[in-house]
């Protein structure tokens, strides 16, 4: 039994995954080679490991199970996040409060574990509400946007605009998958397009600076020391790689400290600068090679809620790739969003390793049924 | 709640695949995400990437300058008078996430500033670019250096940087001739004269710092250095060498440089030493004076305060830049002029304390009797000199004075030389718009009136006579210590008068000399000054300030201006020496300063000669009447009158000092 199921354990997309990992531990050590953060690769590759292990441990559970305790856990979660904003319980940093102090040094990020929950919540949801009626009725959607709208606004209110955006696909890959109808699908873009306008122009839902990061890569220029700074390094960063790069370790943007954080959030632009367009190309390609294997692995599930998850962790997955690969080639707004597989930090690590257990768990068990 | 395990029972009743056209579409959905990000990278790293290119190196790349030393200054036998020392700055960075409130007490103990002057100082550049720092303190002390060694790790904010500065002479001396440097002003900067020059440069401001700045300054070099985005230092890339000033060795010797400082010490006015063969200045001083090291760090507003409101004017060079009435010493002129005009030859007056000319009567201060050519310049007899400037007209004395160089600049190679007025009818026409008045003439034939010169002039005009009208250019600086294009230069920057010869027959030549030599002698008005054993000629002048002679007056402020020209020997000199003691009351006072200066000047000359002995004996055009004790018996004794036919040769009597001149 043990053997015949990882004989059916997703090696291809593995191997994608590592190479990733692996290059992601080099760019660390890199960008962060001139820095007091010199060092971070190791600690890299300790979450790496503690995530494949997690992988292959979530593989194990038969992911029926998980399903089962996705309100449970959904409550949880909902819990923690109130948690994180209550003081002496969420600790600040950087005027945000995003961490619970577990004492001793340790901190845990609610945020970025939610995501997983609200992945399986949204898929055992759909599947239940699959059974009596093919299409979804407004209340059907309504419960949906709350599922995922109250954890969204709790995370905004950390604040931390990147991880609570990083929310919106599982909505989206949920209502898409769910059955939405044109109509509504129509409705709800109108709708939101609306709302987003009317509280751009109130100012109450997001903060002048999170504004400011937003719009700032529209025209970087306008304030080269100010919001558009990081923007503007990142550009400068892509751009002087060219063809084939400056070479690992050599990039001056990355080494001088002009990009930004080039070991989380702007390490695709290190990555660019110093190993240029081709380098970059073989980056994307990986992402790509990645998300059609996850959905093949949806395709190949043995039931709906096996898809819906697979397609959550695909939908979460290209969304944050897109945003902020587009973030860093001045595409998409500075909104903070850890490009998966390849910036640096544990949450984000594990909870990309826990995903991907879990799509391994629904490949393996494609025949069970 | 519906439990959907594995063991449900019905899971394959409720068994719906989600719709494949879906699941396909994402996969496009995927293919489209990606083939725009690729294209969002090929426009930065293809199209864009030679721009970001550049725009990188910006960021990188620092250009900080090196700054060149300037060049040093020595005397004519290389002897320093401007050094550089290495001074160190101290700078405050801001970059450090820091309180430098809470280190505040810390740091203004340690560098002993007080801590509102570090706020004031840190709220001046609170609109500077971060990575700016402050400077705090110029030119701290070794202790001061030692403070911030000694706490790097509690005060990481605390940098310093060495440059060359300035170490100019203590109290003053020569600051007048050698002047100061500064930072360029912003009024500077947009003249054409420092259109080469950017701001936070510094310049010589006066003096011989400002006239040969170009080449004293060098040029500084610069190193590309890499920078991190905190502008920290982190590399270089390559470096250009800052070329240093080129050294300037001055014409000026320190001996008599020290002996005009200390003939002049606790007066005001001026004194300048010249070669009269070259025009080479030996010594130049001004008074009062001021310390131009307080202007080499940052000058304290105290400090200026009290230069600015000081009434003598101390940032003012008086030898070149007063512009006083000369007084008497102008009847050398006059002499010259009256002699070459067969005039004064067999003129004779008779004074009875003043002449009546023009319907006005003009006052001598004595009684000096019939005065003729020959005694008239030793008693400096102004009835004598009243009736022959009458008798020669304005526009003949004005022709002398502008030969002699007088109401023009001679050209000396320093800043802001002032012009002199020598008055003529067509001066007043222009400058007072009105005709000139026949009884305003006699007054200029004593150096009053409207006459105005500089001591540099009358050095030049008076010992340009004693060498038979060769009038040379006042330079400090050796011509061929400088490139023939930079001589040019400087010549068109200091235009005047400059080198020239005047037409003097050998007759008016050896009467105006023997005259001169007189002044110093038994009859003269600068007997008191007699150096014995020096052919020792000259002219005193006693300038009044204010009009009307208000003698004995306690108000220092209106007493005359003493004046002395002297020169050695009489004939072809080696050496003069204009002297100007404001508010000196008597020429007199002036000659025995002058004499001073001559007399360091030919002692230094024949001790360099090594033989005493050998030049005391040696012919003389005039000789005094004593001896000095071993002194040898002389030649045949000049007669006192100076009718003495023998110094009709020009006599190169004294050697000279140091290498330059013809």
């Amino acid at each position: 039994m043990f053997r015949s199921r990882f004989r059916d354990f997703d090696w291809t997309l593995l191997g994608f995954v590592a190479a990733l990992s692996i290059i992601s531990v080099f760019e660390i050590r890199s960008a962060t080679a001139m820095t007091k953060f010199h060092g971070f690769q190791t600690k890299q590759i300790l979450f790496l490991s503690i995530g494949t292990v997690a992988m292959f441990g979530i593989s194990m559970l038969d992911y029926h199970k998980l399903l089962d305790i996705a309100y449970w856990a959904y409550g949880i979660s909902i819990t923690a996040l109130v948690a994180v904003l209550v003081p002496h319980i969420g600790t600040k940093v950087l005027g945000a409060r995003r961490w619970i102090n577990l004492g001793g040094g340790a901190h845990f990020q609610p945020s970025e574990w939610v995501k997983l929950v609200l992945i399986l919540t949204m898929a055992r949801f759909l599947w239940e509400r699959s059974g009596e009626d093919h299409e979804m009725t407004w209340r059907d959607i309504g419960k949906c946007f709350a599922l995922i709208g109250v954890p969204m606004l709790l995370v905004l209110k950390e604040p931390d605009l990147g991880t609570c955006l990083t929310y919106s696909p599982v909505l989206l890959a949920g209502l898409f998958l769910g059955g939405i109808r044109l109509k509504q699908a129509s409705i709800l873009i109108l709708g939101f397009l609306l709302v987003v306008g009317v509280g751009w122009k109130s100012g109450k839902l997001l903060k002048p600076y999170q504004k400011a990061r937003l719009t700032a890569f529209v025209n970087p220029d306008n304030d080269p020391k100010g919001s558009g700074y990081q923007i503007r390094q990142s550009l400068i960063a892509v751009g002087s790689g060219g063809l084939w790069g400056t070479g690992a370790n050599k990039g001056s943007q990355t080494q001088g400290d002009f990009l930004p954080i080039p070991y989380t959030d702007f390490i695709f632009a290190a990555f660019c600068e110093e190993h240029g367009f081709i380098g970059a190309v073989i980056i994307l390609l990986l992402y790509f090679m990645i998300l059609v294997r996850l959905v093949q692995n949806a395709q190949m599930a043995a039931d709906p809620p096996g898809t819906l998850v697979t397609m959550g962790v695909m939908a979460v997955t290209l969304f944050q790739v897109a945003v902020n690969v587009g973030m860093c080639l001045g595409l998409m707004p500075v909104t903070g969003i850890p490009l998966p597989l390849m910036s640096y930090g544990g949450s984000s690590v594990i909870f990309t390793f826990l995903a991907l257990g879990i799509v391994m768990n629904i490949r393996m068990r494609r025949f069970v049924n | 709640m519906a439990r959907i395990s594995p063991l449900d029972p019905n899971p394959f009743d409720r068994e719906e695949k989600v719709s494949t056209a879906k699941l396909n579409a994402t996969q496009y959905i995927v293919a489209l995400v990606m083939l725009v990000l690729v294209s969002g990278l090929w426009r930065l790293q293809i199209l864009g990437a030679d721009n970001y290119r550049v725009l990188a190196e910006q960021n990188r790349i620092r250009k900080v300058p090196v700054l060149a030393p300037r060049g040093k200054i020595f005397d004519r036998e290389g002897r320093i008078l401007v050094d550089n020392y290495p001074s160190v700055t101290c700078f405050l960075v801001r970059e450090q996430q820091k309180n430098l409130e809470a280190d505040l007490p810390l740091i203004a103990q340690g560098l002993h500033i007080p801590e509102d002057q570090i706020r004031s100082t840190i709220k001046r550049f609170a609109l500077a670019p971060k990575y700016q720092p402050i400077p705090l303190k110029q030119d701290i002390t070794p202790d001061e250096q030692a403070f911030i060694a000694a706490h790097r790790d509690e005060l990481p904010e605390l940098e310093t940087l060495e440059e060359q500065r300035r170490l100019y002479p203590r109290d003053g001396f020569a600051a007048h001739l050698i002047g100061y440097v500064g930072e360029v002003s912003e009024n500077d900067l947009n003249t054409s004269k420092y259109a080469f020059y950017e701001p936070g440069d510094v310049v010589g401001k006066s003096g011989v710092e400002e006239a040969y700045d170009a080449i004293l300054r060098g040029v500084d070099g610069s190193r590309d250095v890499v920078v991190n985005s905190h502008g920290k230092e982190v590399g270089m890339m390559g470096q250009e060498l800052a070329k240093p000033g080129q050294d300037l060795k001055l014409t000026i010797d320190l001996d008599l440089q020290m002996a005009a400082e200390k003939a002049l010490e606790g007066k005001n006015g001026a004194i300048v030493a010249m070669d009269p063969h070259t025009g080479e200045i030996l010594a130049m001083v001004s008074r009062p004076t001021f310390d131009p090291n307080q202007f080499a760090v940052r000058l304290t507003r105290s400090y200026w305060n009290e230069i600015i409101t000081n009434p003598n004017h101390p940032l003012m060079n008086k030898a070149i830049q007063a512009q006083l009435a000369p007084g008497s010493t102008f009847k050398v002129i006059m002499t010259v002029a009256g002699l070459q005009e067969n005039m004064a030859e067999n003129m004779h007056v008779v004074c009875n304390g003043g002449v009546t000319l023009q319907g006005h009567f003009f006052g001598c201060d004595k009684h000096h009797g019939l005065v003729d050519i020959h005694n008239a310049l030793p008693y400096s007899c102004d009835s004598f000199y009243f009736t022959l400037a009458d008798r020669l007209g304005i526009d003949t004395i004005a022709k002398y004075g502008h030969e002699m160089g007088i109401g023009q600049k001679t050209g000396v190679d320093l800043p802001d030389e002032a012009t002199g007025i020598m008055p003529s009818p067509q001066w007043k026409l222009k400058a007072q718009h009105d005709k000139w008045y026949a009884g305003e003439t006699p007054s200029v034939g004593i150096g009053q009136g409207a006459v105005q010169a500089s001591p540099i002039q009358l050095a030049r005009a008076l010992s340009g006579i004693a060498s038979g009208g060769a009038l040379v250019r006042p330079h400090v600086v050796f011509p061929d210590e400088i490139s023939p294009d930079m001589l040019q230069a400087i010549h068109d920057t200091y235009p005047g008068s400059g080198e020239k010869k005047v037409e003097i027959s050998p007759e008016t030549w050896q009467i105006v000399t023997d005259d001169m030599a007189n002044v110093t002698q038994g009859i003269g008005t600068a007997a008191e000054a007699h150096l014995e054993g020096i052919d020792f000629a000259g002219k005193t002048g006693t300038a009044d300030v204010v009009s009307g002679r208000k003698k004995g007056t306690a108000d220092k402020a209106t007493l005359p201006n003493a004046w002395f020209v002297g020169m050695a020997p009489r004939r072809n000199p080696d050496i003069v020496v204009a002297v100007l003691w404001e508010h000196g009351y008597w020429g007199n006072n002036s000659a025995k300063l002058g004499a001073q200066v001559i007399n360091a000047f030919v002692t230094k000359q024949r001790m360099r000669s090594g033989n005493l002995m050998k030049l005391a004996d040696s012919p003389k055009p005039a000789a005094p009447s004593d001896q000095t004790p071993g002194d040898k018996p002389k030649t045949p004794a000049a007669n006192p009158a100076g009718a003495n036919t023998a110094a009709l040769e020009p006599q190169r009597g004294l050697p000279r000092p140091g290498a330059g001149g013809r």
